[in-house]
């Protein structure tokens, strides 16, 4: 276990970059985290392995963002939304290359790892955002 | 608990909200301080009262942090223990909760809470980057959803599920913006149409400038007791009856439901029964209409209608001055004005106007039942406290 990346929200950015979307199981109760975390909230265990999840999702909500903070003013009007993934968790994040009119509840997405750069001001994680599947 | 007394508000204060050019958020918290000590004759400010907590969510607007003990020093009350709280918007709403606590736990029989916050010497852009450090950093700000995007989504997901529409979201900016024009106190005192919001600029679709609340300076205060001592400092005491408070995930994308939030019906549910209240037994509510859709969504919550109901529920006017259930006689975060840390205290002191006969013009006949919806973030916090007038 010592070896093994630790599960925290840096590790998760980190496995993005590499282009994995990674979760972690909870070997304890079979929880799984996404974004992992190091202590499971549910049975409060502290060990967990490492497991990929798809990147296929449908798109559970959304809004077009005009009034955008300073970092991402270059990048507005942008449509951000929260995915539901095939294993039934969520994330946010950056919707591109879909027209305003064509978004809709339950559009079929998938993850792209490419960075949706915004800037340097903010850490230089890698950004994933969703495309059309 | 059985809808006995928990604590009394025997007086209030409210800074007028608006724009306080020139003035630091400590200077702002006193105006609203001297109007609960004029209100007050019997209190001793010096010698009567324990303890201080007063709501204020950011540094960034001043680069001032520690809010407690300056608030406590431009009260004119420096020595008692003096303690900020942060909840995001629901700042004030934890501090009057946390007023709650120190009276019942008997460590302070007298205590101010309050709030404050100074916003509008910032952009837009800047206040849109504060406002936002009260969501999850690493998934929501990385990704540039701002707060406004937040209620965005969930309204989106409400209208896809409900049929809820722009046309009734634009009804609470409609009503907010008139019950306001009747609050002397408003940042906002003119007449809006459904057409001006419909019209106005895109913030978040679906919400536009119009369905946001405003960015505004202002300051929040009330004096709670033991309700056994309250008849020492006044003959109209408003007596809170229930009190919740509850979280839920920093990240709305965590969420078990996108169209409500159970940290305000948790909330709700605590107060409801501590109070042995129903909603139908409420006459009015002050709730958190950060966004002209989130009012709609606390109707809901808070029991006001069925799930689904909220929209209907605005367009028929039962909200309304007149109304069943007047919602947001102040003119709500939406009119009245929104400076974050003091929004919760300020609820509370629509509320004693209300229940104590004062409102004036927008006075509610006959209330003796209230309700304030405090809601921090996108929902990870949530107040709601039930008050009863003293003659119920
Ligand atoms: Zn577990």
């Amino acid at each position: 276990m010592s070896t093994q990346a630790p599960f925290t929200i840096e590790q998760f950015y980190k496995y993005l970059a590499e282009g994995k979307l990674m979760a972690g199981k909870c070997l304890k109760c079979g929880k799984i985290h996404l974004p992992p975390r190091p202590l499971c909230d549910n049975c409060y265990g502290q060990d967990f392995e490492w497991t990929e999840v798809s990147g296929k999702g449908k798109l559970l909500t959304y809004t077009i963002i005009h009034v955008a903070p300073p970092q991402f003013q270059t990048l507005a009007p942008y449509a951000v939304g929260i995915v539901q993934l095939e294993n039934g968790l969520k994330i946010p994040g950056m919707i591109s290359g879909v027209q305003q009119e064509q978004l809709k509840v339950g559009l079929e997405l998938t993850i792209d790892f490419a960075a949706c750069s915004a800037g340097q001001a903010w850490p230089q994680w890698q950004r994933y955002c969703f495309r059309q599947t | 608990m059985n809808g006995k007394p928990l604590v009394s508000i025997v007086s209030a204060g409210l800074s007028k909200f608006g724009k306080h050019e020139g003035l630091f958020a400590r200077e702002i918290f006193s105006l609203a301080v001297k109007e609960a000590f004029d209100r007050c004759p019997k209190l001793d400010p010096k010698r009567d009262i324990k303890a201080l907590f007063i709501g204020h969510m950011g540094e960034s607007y001043e680069h001032q942090g520690h809010m407690g003990a300056a608030a406590a020093d431009w009260a004119g009350l420096l020595g008692i223990p003096a303690t900020r709280t942060e909840a995001a918007c629901a700042s004030s709403g934890a501090a009057l909760r946390s007023g709650v606590y120190a009276v019942l736990s008997g460590l302070a029989d007298v205590v101010m809470v309050g709030g404050v916050e100074k916003m509008t010497h910032r952009t837009t852009a800047e206040v849109t980057e504060y406002l936002a450090m009260a969501s999850d950093y690493p998934f929501e700000q990385f990704h540039g959803i701002t707060f406004p995007g937040l209620f965005a989504l969930m309204a989106t997901a409400h209208m896809n599920a409900y049929g809820t529409t722009q046309e009734q979201m634009a009804k609470v900016a409609v009503k907010n913006h008139h019950h306001a024009s009747l609050n002397p106190k408003a940042h906002m005192q003119k007449e809006i149409t459904v057409e001006n919001v419909l019209a106005s600029k895109m913030v978040a679709w679906p919400l536009k400038i119009y369905d946001c609340s405003l960015i505004t300076d202002g300051a929040s205060c009330i004096i709670l007791t033991k309700p056994e001592i309250a008849g020492k400092f006044t003959d109209m005491p408003v007596h809170i009856v229930g009190s919740g408070q509850a979280s839920d995930t920093i990240g709305l994308y965590e969420r078990k439901t996108l169209t409500s939030l159970q940290s305000a019906k948790l909330a709700a549910k605590t107060a409801y029964e501590m109070a042995a209240v129903k909603p139908e037994d409420v006459n009015l509510a002050e709730v958190h209409d950060c966004f002209t859709f989130a009012e709609i969504m606390a109707y809901e919550d808070l029991g006001f209608c069925k799930v689904g109901e909220g929209g209907k529920l605005v367009v028929e006017g039962k909200t309304a001055l007149g109304g069943r259930l007047p919602v947001n006689t102040s003119g709500g975060l939406k009119a009245k004005g929104h400076p974050v840390g003091a929004t919760g205290v300020a609820q509370a002191y629509e509320m004693y106007l209300q229940l104590t006969g004062q409102a004036d013009k927008r006075q509610v006949k006959d209330a003796q039942v209230g309700l304030t919806h405090n809601v921090g973030g996108s929902g990870a916090t949530a107040t709601v406290h039930v008050y009863r007038s003293d003659q119920a």
